[in-house]
């Protein structure tokens, strides 16, 4: 059979993987390359909203680097992302064991564990909006009516309250990712190796720390990869319960550059402040990356 | 029936997309003349429901086009018209609050023909219209409405602590909260990130100290001994007689705490009072009484400088990109026509006051002695910025909340020296700034 010059060229491998590589190379030029692109020449310029701007080099950088909201932002950024990650994979770890055991409605508890992953952000969010209502809050009248409390808790109006109770809420969020992503892991660990382990003596702390540990730590790896990224750009959150207030107390990097680029309209201003996460962010990416590739050649 | 093949959908969208892509431009789905109309979701919700169900209908006929209208949330009114701006592509007419109009001024249409028709018709527009929505070189928006920043107080409760009269003063106010707060009963205020009443109470709270942001020439001058002695005042005021939660309010958490009978008093528009109106079975006393006959209207106390007040204000910006730009200025002159416009602000029960001196002899003024402040509240309203010349400038100070956040820093703990030199130090760079 003769076959056409489209089906000879496509016999060729580096041809073939042109073509199929295509659609994944537009889609990402468009949606990742070009926005990424626009963002550092507005994070360059002094654009405004409705005004292209002009290049003014890296004043936009100078500026924000002595804007003290902007360095409470940077630092609010990294305590969320650092405290609520230690959280998400502490408890999901120990919610994944306990998930790999045998007992009865397995699959239920598995489907209901994702409720709080599954449900849009925003809405979840403004249901602990109202539970930390400053007025109506279920958890202050909880407590005072245990006696706990004879006054309410200023939830989201105390600067540091502000930020545990995002902080929780943001766990609350993130352990059902963990759980599911470690039980996934855990179920591809050999039982045999578990036995072997208990055969020669090794009890159950020995077994999770020399067995269970070691062979579930790329997962790990790759579960905390993506939930730093999420964690450390996050906005809805913080953006439904607090505004980034009290007083700019709880504004991340992303609240604050909405607030700037967006409710002020200093738009090149709000790009260089996103675009201030990027180089934290290639670091956690870079370091994560390198330790994945050395644990798997190990 | 013929099928819909993938070669066919390949076909129409490869075509479709080729098209938009050659023209640099998305399909115009209506080529007729439709004007997009967005405003915030009001607070008087009835008056949205006249404007769907019988006045766009009239306008329409009357001007021969498509009027769509669509509500959103006060606070998400700046995001779209930032992304409607930057995509060149949005609603036709935007409701912009107070002095707003000054950071998208380049991407709006001159409507000076007519804004002063209609200024001029209705006995002048009152000063913090002209401030709010003129640049010096052309007309931004055209003045809808002001939003009448009074007291909302219980009238029983003050008496039972002694005050027949609503506070004249600052510390007869402290006085009166302290007395409340200590039966459970304390003032409400947002000193939280949010549009409407946090502004509306730190502003004229700080100028009636004497303290402003600039002063006549424009210069720097937050950093005074007036503006001090106002944050000392408000730490002791807010721990002794405010509600502490008020600092995670938004514009909507007082509404609910007075009508659940929480507080005893907070700034506001007339929007509770007219919700005790609109469900007095729903809204009684601790006696069992509608709570709409305990509630009254009173202006902010005064301060050593004077009484102030400033008022949401809200304008409508025709934007630049808008292809009906001819339709939309129809549509606002129809609007804004007596005959038309009376309709929607009678609808408003005294929760809006018209921007121009004509409407305050209107008789709907006389049915509620309790609605009566509201009346000149146009005329006494300042703008952000004032002492300054009205700018850009000004509305980036009341954007990013830095006055409200000076008080609120102080009110947290920081001291009231630390406070103004850090706002004073944030307004500096906003001044100075390019």
């Amino acid at each position: 059979m003769q076959r056409g010059p489209i089906s000879r060229a496509l016999e060729r491998e580096d041809t073939l993987a042109f073509w199929l590589l295509a659609p994944t190379l537009v889609i990402l030029t468009l949606f990742i390359a070009y926005p990424f692109a626009r963002g550092v020449w507005l994070a360059l310029s002094n654009a405004t909203v409705g005004e292209p701007g002009h290049y003014i080099g890296l004043a936009n950088f100078e500026k924000i680097f002595a804007d003290s909201i902007f360095r409470t932002a940077a630092w609010n950024t990294i305590v969320y992302t650092a405290v609520t990650t230690v959280f998400k994979l502490a408890l999901g770890l120990w919610l994944a064991l306990l998930l790999n055991r045998h007992f009865r409605g397995k699959s239920w508890v598995r489907a209901f564990i994702l409720l709080p992953f599954i449900i849009p952000t925003v809405l979840s969010t403004l249901a602990w909006k109202w539970m930390f209502d400053p007025t109506f809050s279920v958890f202050n009248w909880l407590f005072w009516k245990l006696h706990i409390i004879d006054s309410r808790i200023n939830w989201l109006g105390d600067p540091d309250l502000a930020m545990a109770s995002i902080m929780a809420v943001n766990v609350w969020r993130g352990v059902p990712f963990y759980a599911i992503s470690l039980l996934a892991g855990l179920q591809t660990i050999n039982p045999d190796l578990h036995e072997a382990a208990a055969i020669d003596g090794a009890n159950r702390w020995n077994r999770f720390w020399h067995v269970t540990w070691p062979l579930l730590l790329p997962v790990t790896m790759v579960v905390v990869l993506f939930s730093v990224i999420q964690t450390f750009a996050d906005f809805q959150l913080v953006y439904v319960l607090t505004g980034g207030g009290p007083a700019n107390a709880t504004h991340l990097f992303a609240t604050y550059a909405y607030q700037i680029g967006i409710g002020t309209g200093l738009l090149s201003e709000g790009a260089a402040i996103s675009l201030a996460m990027f180089p934290a962010l290639l670091l956690v990416v870079v370091f994560q990356l390198w330790y994945i590739r050395k644990v798997e050649n190990r | 029936m013929s099928r819909f093949t993938r070669r066919k959908f390949l076909q129409a969208s490869g075509a479709g997309l080729a098209g938009i892509l050659a023209t640099h431009q998305a399909p115009s789905f209506a080529q007729q003349s439709t004007v997009h109309w967005i405003k915030w979701n009001d607070f008087v919700p009835a008056s949205d429901e006249l404007l769907r169900k019988q006045m766009l209908p009239e306008a329409m006929k009357a001007i021969g086009a498509k009027i769509t209208l669509e509500t959103v949330n006060g606070n998400d009114l700046q995001p779209r018209v930032t992304s409607a701006i930057q995509s060149g592509s949005g609603p036709d007419v935007f409701m912009l609050f107070n002095n707003h109009p000054h950071i998208y001024g380049a991407s709006a249409v001159d409507v000076s023909d007519v804004a002063e028709a209609i200024g001029k018709a209705q006995g002048g527009y009152y000063n913090v219209a002209k401030a709010n929505t003129q640049d010096g070189k052309k007309t931004l928006s055209v003045p809808w409405a002001v939003i009448g920043a009074m007291t909302s107080y219980r009238k029983s409760w003050f008496e039972e602590v002694g005050y027949n009269e609503f506070p004249k003063t600052w510390q007869e106010y402290h006085d009166a909260g302290k007395k409340l707060k200590a039966k459970g009963r304390p003032l409400g205020q947002t000193l939280g990130h949010t549009f409407g009443d946090a502004p509306t109470f730190s502003y004229p709270y700080l100028w009636s100290w004497g303290g402003k942001e600039v002063d006549e020439k424009g210069k720097v001058v937050l950093d005074s001994k007036e503006t001090l002695e106002s944050v000392k005042f408000m730490q002791a005021f807010w721990k002794d007689s405010f509600d502490e939660g008020g600092l995670a309010w938004d514009d909507t958490n007082n509404n609910r705490a007075f009508l659940s009978g929480t507080i005893s008093a907070t700034l506001n528009g007339a929007s509770i009072y007219i919700e005790t109106l609109r469900k007095p079975d729903q809204y009684k006393t601790e006696k069992d009484r509608p709570m709409k006959e305990d509630i009254r209207h009173s202006p902010l106390p005064r301060g050593p400088k004077g009484q102030f007040g400033f008022h949401l204000f809200q304008s409508h910006m025709v934007m630049q990109y808008s292809k009906n730009q001819k339709a939309a200025k129809e549509f606002l002159k129809w609007i804004h026509t007596p005959a038309n416009y009376e309709k929607w602000f009678v609808s408003q029960k005294g929760y809006s006051t018209p921007p121009a001196a004509m409407w305050e002899k209107h008789k709907m003024w006389d049915e509620d002695p309790v609605m009566a402040p509201f009346k000149i509240a146009g005329k006494l309203g300042l703008s952000p910025g004032y002492a300054g010349p009205p700018n850009r400038k000004s509305a980036e100070v009341l954007t990013k909340y830095i006055v409200t956040d000076m008080y609120a820093k102080a009110v947290q703990g920081m001291s009231p020296q630390e406070a103004v030199k850090w706002a004073a130090g944030e307004v500096q760079k906003i001044y100075s700034g390019a």
